[in-house]
């Protein structure tokens, strides 16, 4: 062998160490990023009871089972979203249906949380009681990194509910004269059927369509969004459902009145046992109207100069 | 009463000098082409409101005024003027016979809204705001004004999803120069420091045109906007 084919033999094996070296530490250096573009590298906690949620820990169960709908980027633009009605959230926006807190604030960790195991029904969004509550607080938190607000912004208080009274045939029928004063109807219609006048022209904040909550549908509670219990319902009208029609009552109604609402709207689930339609039952089926107590004018003309005035 | 005219006079003099010597920038806004005409709102759903309407009204989309003037456009200083203050003056948004009056208001971040519902029935005011908070909060008749701030600048389309024909406009601006126009089509940006400053109008169909302006004294710059109506 000659001294020149030695050398250059030398150069070879230098180069390809070298490249190999490089190479490798490039393959270390790179994150496994597979066929789709990543999601935020932000990293955001969950705290949920003694639970805390770390986004990247999400990472994988979000682009396996949520990406299909919520997007890659949490846009709510994922490949199913064409045929989906309702349209899948967008997290982007951080405007979510249910809430413990005030409209227009962002929901507790918990608020997200219980959405997941809960799922929302009439819509695609399922029970998601197969993960464990570590992956769902995991998930919560890769929620968050979405939407810049969840640095800026804390997460609104939760209200307060106070007890719930006995349901008497009283709190029935001053519900009934709030669901007409607070014009409930005009949407849910007058036997809480989702027919009132305004409803067929109802659209979200995404202007796809919407329909009202249909109250006389169904047997069971099944369908209400946000949880199905009394305080359940309490809490919706209060925090309204942000991104929807529907308001929010937490300036216009005081708490027993709320709570007489509750009672009222329970006996528009027609087909459903409860206690309310036991009450009816026994009043012998009728909704008495409701006799305003003398102090009630009083406060309304209050108001009604306090919203005169600037 | 003699003796504390002069005195206000001084005060007024020391404590704001930009409002005795500053420039000014005004202007018309006008459109060319033909507008989409507007549709007639019917509120026979909601009689309360209707009947306050002698003859129907229409969707407020485009309002135009003679000699081609265009209406509702939000004028103001894009650039060179950010105040950090908001006035501490609110601005009122009402409700009466199931439209907004007005139609477009322009205030500034973090200074205080006022919705009044003047109305007869319950409405649900809505600002399906995207960078702000998105609220919606139901305003029976006879409540309280709803109090609110909107902390960073968006143009926000507003709605009552009780009443789908209602639609407003809340222009939340970074300085508090600007002017809307009126049936005069006319705008005017009063106490402008000398500096230069760029000036956008705003139109909720039309979009925004943007001028630059150098203001160097105590003038009056002239500047006019001409939109082009969409034939749709």
């Amino acid at each position: 062998m000659s001294k020149l084919s030695q050398k250059h033999l030398f150069s070879a094996i230098l180069t390809f160490i070298l490249a190999a070296g490089l190479g490798a530490a490039k393959a270390q250096d790179a994150p496994d990023v597979g066929p789709h573009p990543s999601g935020p590298e932000k990293h955001m906690e969950s705290h949920i009871g003694n639970l805390t949620g770390h986004s990247e820990n999400a990472k994988m169960d979000y682009r396996r089972y949520c990406a299909g709908c919520h997007g890659d980027l949490g846009d709510g633009q994922g490949e199913n979203t064409p045929w989906l009605d309702p349209k899948p959230r967008n997290f982007t926006l951080a405007t979510f249906k249910c809430r413990s807190t005030l409209t227009g604030t962002l929901p507790t960790d918990d608020d997200l949380f219980n959405t997941i195991g809960r799922g929302l029904t009439n819509s695609n969004m399922p029970i998601w009681n197969t993960f464990t509550k570590q992956q769902r607080a995991d998930l919560v938190a890769y929620i968050k990194t979405f939407s810049p607000r969840w640095e800026k912004e804390k997460a609104g208080d939760p209200i307060k509910i106070p007890a719930e009274p006995p349901v008497t045939i009283e709190s029935i029928s001053h519900g009934k004269a709030l669901f007409t004063k607070l014009e409930c109807w005009k949407c849910h219609g007058p036997q809480g059927k989702g027919d009132g006048p305004s409803a067929a022209t109802l659209t979200d904040s995404q202007d796809n369509p919407i329909r009202p909550y249909n109250f006389a549908g169904g047997k069971d509670d099944s369908r209400f969004k946000c949880g199905s219990t009394n305080a359940d319902i309490y809490k919706i009208f209060i925090t309204g459902v942000d991104g929807t029609p529907m308001p929010s009552f937490a300036d216009v109604i005081q708490p027993n009145d709320a709570w007489d609402l509750v009672h009222f709207l329970r006996t528009l689930q027609v087909n459903r046992h409860s206690k309310e339609n036991d009450v009816l039952k026994a009043a012998g089926g009728k909704i008495p109207a409701y006799v305003e107590k003398s102090e009630v004018p009083a406060s309304q003309t209050e108001n009604r100069a306090a919203g005169g005035t600037n | 009463m003699h003796a504390s005219k002069p005195c206000i006079a001084m005060l007024i003099a020391t404590l704001c000098p930009a409002l005795m010597f500053g420039g000014t920038v005004s202007g018309k806004v006008t459109y060319t082409g033909t507008p989409v005409k507007q549709k007639a709102i019917d509120m026979s759903k909601e009689p309360s409101c209707a009947k306050q309407h002698a003859t129907p009204v229409t969707t407020e989309t485009i309002v135009t005024g003679a000699n081609n003037v265009l209406e509702n456009v939000v004028v103001y200083i894009s650039a060179g003027a950010d105040d950090a203050n908001a006035p501490s003056q609110a601005v009122t948004f009402t409700q009466k016979g199931c439209q907004y009056i007005p139609h477009v208001i322009a205030l500034h971040t973090g200074q205080e809204l006022q919705v009044v519902n003047a109305d007869q029935t319950s409405h649900n005011i809505h600002p399906l705001a995207k960078v702000n908070r998105e609220w919606n909060k139901s305003q029976p008749p006879g409540s309280p004004n709803i109090q609110e701030k909107f902390d960073q600048p968006e143009f926000i389309s507003v709605k009552c999803n009780i009443h789908p024909w209602m639609h407003g406009w809340f222009a939340v601006l970074k300085t508090s120069h600007y002017s809307i126009t009126g049936d005069n089509g006319g705008f005017s940006l009063p106490n402008l420091p000398p500096g230069k400053y760029t000036i956008t109008a705003w139109h909720e169909d039309y979009g925004t045109q943007t001028q630059d302006v150098t203001i160097t004294g105590n003038e009056t710059k002239s500047i006019d906007f001409s939109f082009k109506a969409k034939a749709y």
